[in-house]
């Protein structure tokens, strides 16, 4: 069964890693890498992405000509997606045990963020009838 | 098959083999039987037919002959499958020629393979196709590249990549094929189409080689073998020769382009014992040759540079004032912003960060430049140059906040975070 585990930043402001001390950058981001590889290896992983900061995103909707509709930036207190994982496993335990371990992901100090990681089934094939 | 099994069939034959014989196979089929998509089809069959059995059976003593067989078998059971649809006979008769029914005696020929080679790049590279369109194109049918190799390549999933290839093949038929030769400006201007999909093809590549992908199908490499194969076709152009010398003298440092985790490390703080010296030679020998031609273009200038920065024993030994006469003189060649903002670097390190970041208060008026991320990367690096951190800092994480690749991100992160430390 598939899941995406989605991490998920608040506020439009810039990224908290952004102004982190190098030490703990490069261990988050080491962190990350080793992460996506360790997955891969356990024939577990099928994508993974980080997203552009908010700053270049728009919200868009159809325009009454079908145009594509500018709505202008989000609201300040708006939580945004900065990557997600889209795993491939046995069960609903495995899925949150990966979740537990990115929101583990070291921080400021090498702490555990312990960032809420929001874990969802993708929709699968219909059974197979017996 | 699985994967596995077909990269280990493929380890067991000549390298390149079944890549370097595609486009000649298929040169001769749309010669043979015109229609482009058909044929495109049956000889990557034929390509898969062969990887199949060849590791199993040996070698045959043709491999041309063979794969032109078995293509030709695949194409005549296409048709049949196509004309029990429609009505029998007609559609055979229309696709194949009543005077080319026979196989050609020309097939052996060098010259007119070269012009098939040719022919079938400029087709792929038509600049009527979409440059995404063109890459999957050329890699399939001149590159001889598995729709799944190319999907892995570009990740998106194979029926995405298949639908793609299918619709460039469309594209194609729409706008007619030319069967002659251009000559003169008309050569020169496809042959700079092509000279541009296989350096996208190559610059993919190379970035792709930093995201730390596990599986990802060797761009670069392809690109180099294909621009080897085009250098070939053209071997008197300077401008082929100097994209060929450009992409080697690139590659050639690719080793020393990631740290150990997978970061990027710059030109100046690479190890350059990592660095590839029959890469380099050859690259040096290419654009050497090259550019006494008079033939002056924005690929051999570009080599150029490259050239003098591979040549430098060390970061601090590099022959800044050379480098900068180089990029003044790709700026007159090529309007191209980017082009400027390198310009604007080896300005301040010839005449100090200071003048470099004048010339980058000019640049920032170009529209196309204003709120680029590389603008406020670079001026980062000057202002670090010039010993001022706050406002370095300040640019790296407005340059990492600005661009949309995760690992020049990380290093623009690293830069500012380096700088920010209270000392």
């Amino acid at each position: 069964m598939k899941y995406m585990l989605m991490m998920n930043h608040p506020g439009t402001g810039p990224y908290t890693v952004m102004s982190w001390p190098e030490e703990d950058l490069k261990r988050h981001i080491g962190f990350m890498k080793t992460f996506a590889r360790k997955l891969a290896a356990a024939g577990e992983l099928v994508l993974a992405e980080g997203l552009a900061t908010p700053a270049q995103a728009k919200l868009i909707r159809a325009g009454k000509n079908g145009q594509p509709a500018t709505e202008g930036v989000f609201p300040e207190s708006k939580e945004f997606l900065v990557g997600f994982w889209i795993v491939d496993v046995e069960t609903p335990a495995r899925a949150h045990a990966i979740a537990a371990e990115a929101s583990a992901a070291p921080g400021k100090g090498g702490e555990p963020m312990s960032i809420p990681i929001e874990v969802r089934q993708v929709m699968s094939p219909p059974p197979v009838e017996p | 098959m699985t994967d596995a099994a077909e990269s280990d069939h493929l380890r067991r034959l000549p390298p390149h083999l079944l890549r370097d014989l595609a486009p000649r196979v298929l040169g001769v089929m749309v010669r043979r039987y015109r229609d482009f998509a058909v044929c495109e089809d049956a000889v990557q069959e034929a390509l898969i037919a062969a990887a199949e059995q060849w590791p199993r059976e040996g070698l045959p003593d043709d491999p041309r002959a063979w794969l032109i067989r078995v293509a030709v078998r695949r194409l005549t059971d296409a048709v049949r499958a196509e004309s029990a649809r429609r009505h029998r006979e007609e559609l055979t008769v229309s696709l194949v020629p009543p005077d080319e029914q026979i196989a050609l005696a020309a097939d052996a020929a060098g010259g007119s393979e070269r012009d098939d080679t040719l022919d079938l790049l400029f087709m792929c590279c038509h600049p009527t196709l979409s440059p995404a369109s063109a890459i999957a194109l050329t890699l399939r049918a001149v590159g001889g590249l598995t729709t799944v190799e190319i999907a892995r390549a570009f990740m998106v999933p194979e029926a995405t990549m298949a639908q793609r290839i299918s619709r460039a093949k469309q594209s194609i038929e729409a706008t007619g094929r030319q069967f002659e030769m251009p000559a003169g400006e008309e050569l020169a201007a496809r042959l700079g189409a092509v000279s541009h999909v296989l350096y996208l093809i190559f610059s993919e590549g190379y970035a792709a080689s930093t995201g730390g992908e596990l599986i990802r199908t060797d761009l670069s490499g392809e690109a180099i073998r294909l621009t080897r194969m085009l250098r070939r076709l053209v071997p008197d152009d300077p401008e082929v020769a100097g994209l060929l010398a450009l992409m080697l003298l690139t590659d050639a440092r690719r080793a020393a382009r990631t740290g150990p985790a997978g970061e990027i490390v710059p030109l100046d703080r690479q190890d350059r014992s990592l660095w590839n010296p029959s890469a380099i030679a050859e690259g040096v020998a290419l654009v050497s040759q090259a550019l006494p031609r008079r033939r002056l273009g924005p690929y051999q200038v570009q080599a150029a540079i490259a050239a003098v920065h591979d040549e430098a024993p060390s970061a601090e030994e590099t022959d800044w004032p050379q480098i900068l006469a180089l990029y003044q003189l790709l700026g007159r060649l090529s309007d191209n912003p980017v082009v400027a903002l390198n310009e604007a670097i080896a300005v301040a390190m010839v005449h100090g960060p200071a003048a470099g970041l004048q010339k980058l208060d000019a640049l920032a008026a170009d529209p196309r430049l204003a709120g680029h991320h590389r603008l406020e990367a670079v001026r980062g690096h000057l202002l670090e140059r010039a010993g001022d951190r706050s406002g370095a800092v300040a640019c790296y994480r407005r340059a990492a906040a600005g661009t949309a690749s995760l690992a020049e991100r990380d290093y623009l992160l690293i830069q500012a975070a380096r700088l920010d430390e209270p000392r």
